[in-house]
């Protein structure tokens, strides 16, 4: 029965096992692959939210762009190559039968996530420069919010890390793929989610 | 081999008990267990706000003369009081209660999709509990900024907890919105996912639909309170200016500059209005329940019913600043907010059409579930009716902020979903426990809390019309209202001192029934819901025994002509009772 039948049909009317003997899930994805899209919808909301807040702030009057620092580019190209070395995982854990942190599939996966840890670092380094320039988090409401939309997003990115290094440190032990292809997708896709809303706030940041 | 969730596992997967006394109560992935730890844990820190709100009243009944209430203390009880009671009560209790409870078992699944994540969202809230009440013993004690946290009042010198409180009131609530989106995410997937063969969404019981829909309305609407909390606590901690403007503290120019207060409370409401219905909306699923159960006729309007709950949680993302009409905020706001407060009535309405009608011509039984249930349609129409009238800006503005406010969200928000939680925690007191309560103490428990209630919040609404401004830790002399106001306010407290001593019956039924009362059958009240139908009273790990139910029909078959029984189970096939259904051409 799809989802448009089940919603208008009358349920007092039937009797019986419309949908046969097997239980009928909404969406014809895995319950992590739902879960996971769920949660990046609530992240959504909480980036568009700050979103929000920081135009409204912006139109107060005492606002001034700030110049963002070079490094910042760098720590992007980091979240990108940390991105694509998470596809490359997906799709090198589609040929091999087993995985292990120290080659292929596993190996990319490890790097990706290194080089995520890699743009914490640079982002952690962009606030010690900035405040050590006199553009702390006090000295004006711009400033303010670059400190407050990068740690938020440092932060969902931690969330993403402490799964990653949950997944490396059993891939110390070699795994069948089919064991880890779901996990490599699944921290792709959030990993992909991730980059995206930083090249919003990065644009958002650098233009306003 | 991978690790397959309790809830995909299939019949004939083994399952595998929980044997130490750590596995199975303390550090349980079992949902009925979580579902126990969440709801204790809610009616104890419920019981301190209870606690809490006498303390109020009794400054307020009975000025000066209780010697430790000083306005510091008393703002602080009003603050944790609200707090607590919205979200860490009535929120945690329908949705980690409740929600952790009947999901699983009203939709014939073994457990959570992710079970391990569901004993989380509880460790994470009990520490959201233990950092709030931690508030009352560092220096300064608890916030006292009001519940509404609004800025820059919560974070101004001189308003109480400001050394200490209001940062372990914004951690806490972003560790429970941590533990919230943690149960969020499974009751969500489970609901959608994980449903039992022949199970189809119109085919749910309206408490699942209401607690999914609430969910639902959660996860999208306390991120606008950890942005709040977290841009508050930045400002508090980090000295940013986001909602802080340019101020003079303590006869000092603030290093504030520039903030806007009006910006945190678009932020605040547009995660508390919905919140109003992350509380109503479990209330409306359950009471759906328990007034069809016990008036044995199918909920009138089901249909209807389910697109009622999804409309009003659509609908309440677009009414929240009619919490701030007299805030400052540009006043051609208030008629488009105005407007969409009196459309979502409409949906609301219709629920309460639809269980009146329900119980119309019923075999009703008046049993303590049930009066509980009716008590609920009193007081939830009485309260939305006084929201009809605060709606709409041109009544709103000499009503704010007066007692007429507080006794229209106390008996919307208040009464009226602690009354479904009295009728739930009945209800399905038996399935839980396996005992059944006793009657005649949950009767007198009922029309002391009914009547109870009114006589505290009936005279409220008066005092609103006098003018009585709410938050005043003492009235004072002034010349609108009258000192005979005073007598009603000591009737009040008084009221509100014998409704908190009666709920002192509801605890020593459940916990004397715990032991001394009546073996319950699996299904005492002939329902007709899943929960109802396991093989084991209180259902055991896994809950189904060997093999999961079956869904042959809606959750609402009562009293179907021709039937030998007065209920039908959505469990039980359905040849014979196809034929009588089709002969006698339905019963809905």
């Amino acid at each position: 029965m799809s989802l448009y039948q089940d919603v208008t049909n009358k349920p007092w009317d039937q009797v019986g096992l419309p949908d046969g003997i097997e239980s009928k899930p909404v969406f014809a994805v895995s319950n992590e692959r739902l879960a996971l899209t769920v949660f990046m919808i609530i992240a959504s909301v909480v980036f568009s939210l700050l979103v929000v807040s920081y135009y409204i702030r912006m139109n107060i009057g005492d606002w001034v762009p700030m110049s963002i620092p070079t490094q910042v580019w760098l720590n992007t190209a980091l979240l990108v190559l940390s991105s694509v070395f998470m596809q490359g995982a997906v799709f090198v854990s589609h040929k091999q039968l087993s995985v292990s942190l120290y080659s292929g599939a596993g190996l990319l996966f490890g790097i990706g996530g290194l080089f995520a840890i890699a743009f914490v670092a640079g982002q952690y380094q962009v606030w010690g420069l900035l405040a050590d320039t006199g553009q702390g988090i006090r000295s004006n409401p711009a400033n303010s919010f670059f400190y407050l939309l990068t740690s938020v997003h440092v932060a969902h990115l931690g969330g993403g890390l402490w799964v990653w290094s949950k997944s490396a440190i059993r891939l110390t032990h070699a795994a069948t793929s089919d064991h880890f292809h779901q996990t490599f997708s699944l921290c792709a896709v959030y990993w992909h989610f991730l980059l995206i809303v930083w090249i919003g706030l990065f644009l958002l940041l650098a233009n306003t | 081999m991978a690790y397959v969730p309790l809830a995909d596992q299939d019949d004939a997967h083994a399952l595998h008990d929980p044997q130490s006394f750590v596995t199975k109560y303390i550090w349980s992935q079992d949902h009925k267990v979580i579902a126990i730890q969440y709801g204790g844990v809610a009616i104890f820190v419920g019981l301190i706000a209870l606690g809490l709100s006498i303390i109020m009243r009794l400054q307020l009944g009975f000025p000066d003369t209780v010697s430790f209430i000083d306005p510091a203390f008393y703002y602080q009880a009003v603050t944790m009081h609200g707090m607590i009671m919205v979200i860490y009560l009535l929120t945690a209790l329908f949705l980690g209660g409740f929600g952790n409870y009947l999901i699983p078992l009203m939709c014939g699944t073994r457990d959570m999709v992710f079970p391990f994540l569901n004993m989380l969202s509880f460790w994470f809230y009990l520490l959201s509990v233990l950092v709030l009440l931690a508030s009352f013993f560092i220096p300064g004690g608890p916030t006292g900024a009001g519940w509404t946290l609004y800025a820059p009042q919560s974070i101004s010198m001189g308003t109480p907890g400001y050394e200490g409180g209001i940062l372990f009131m914004l951690i806490s609530l972003a560790i429970f919105i941590v533990a919230f989106t943690m149960g969020g995410l499974n009751y969500v997937t489970t609901i959608l996912q994980a449903r039992t063969r022949g199970l189809t969404l119109m085919r749910l019981p309206l408490s699942i639909w209401g607690i999914f829909t609430a969910t639902v309305l959660g996860l999208f609407a306390f991120p606008a309170l950890l942005v709040s909390a977290i841009m508050l606590g930045f400002d508090l901690v980090l000295g940013t200016s986001f909602f802080m403007p340019a101020m003079m503290e303590l006869g000092e120019q603030s290093s504030y500059d520039g903030g806007s207060p009006i910006l945190f409370q678009h932020l605040f409401w547009f995660f508390g209005h919905p919140e109003v219905y992350i509380v109503a909306l479990p209330a409306f699923g359950l009471v759906s329940d328990v007034i069809s159960t016990h008036a044995r006729k199918n909920i009138f309007g089901y249909r209807m019913m389910v697109w009622a709950i999804i409309a009003i949680g659509g609908l309440s993302f677009m009414v929240w600043a009619h919490h701030m009409y007299v805030s400052g905020m540009n006043p051609y706001f208030g008629f488009f907010f105005a407007t969409t407060t009196l459309i979502i009535a409409v949906p609301t309405a219709l629920k309460v059409y639809n269980w009146v009608l329900t119980l119309w011509q019923g075999n009703i039984r008046l049993n303590t579930p049930m009066l509980f249930a009716i008590g609920f349609i009193f007081t939830f129409v009485h309260g939305g009716l006084t929201g009809l009238f605060l709606g709409n800006v041109i009544i709103d503005i000499p009503l704010a902020d007066t007692y007429f406010v507080v006794a229209h969200f106390h008996m919307v928000m208040g009464v009226s979903p602690v009354l479904v939680l009295f009728a739930a925690l009945y209800h399905w007191y038996p399935k839980v426990t396996g005992r059944m309560f006793n009657e005649t103490l949950g009767k007198v428990h009922f029309w002391c809390t009914f009547l109870g209630t009114y006589a505290i919040y009936l005279p409220m609404h008066y005092l609103g019309f006098l003018g009585m401004p709410r938050r005043y830790f003492e009235m004072g002399s002034t010349d609108f209202v009258p000192a005979s106001a005073q007598a009603l306010n000591a009737n009040i407290t008084l009221a509100a001192i014998f409704v908190a001593v009666a709920q002192i019956l509801f605890f020593v039924n459940i916990f004397w029934s715990l032991r001394k009362g009546d073996k319950a059958s699996g299904n005492p009240w002939g329902a007709t819901t899943l929960e109802w139908q396991t093989p084991d009273t209180p259902p055991k790990h896994g809950s189904w025994g060997d093999e999961l139910p079956s869904v042959y029909r809606w959750a609402y078959d009562y009293s179907v002509p021709g039937h030998k029984e007065d209920f039908i189970p959505q469990n039980e096939p359905g040849e014979e009772y196809e034929k009588t259904h089709h002969t006698s051409g339905g019963h809905a």
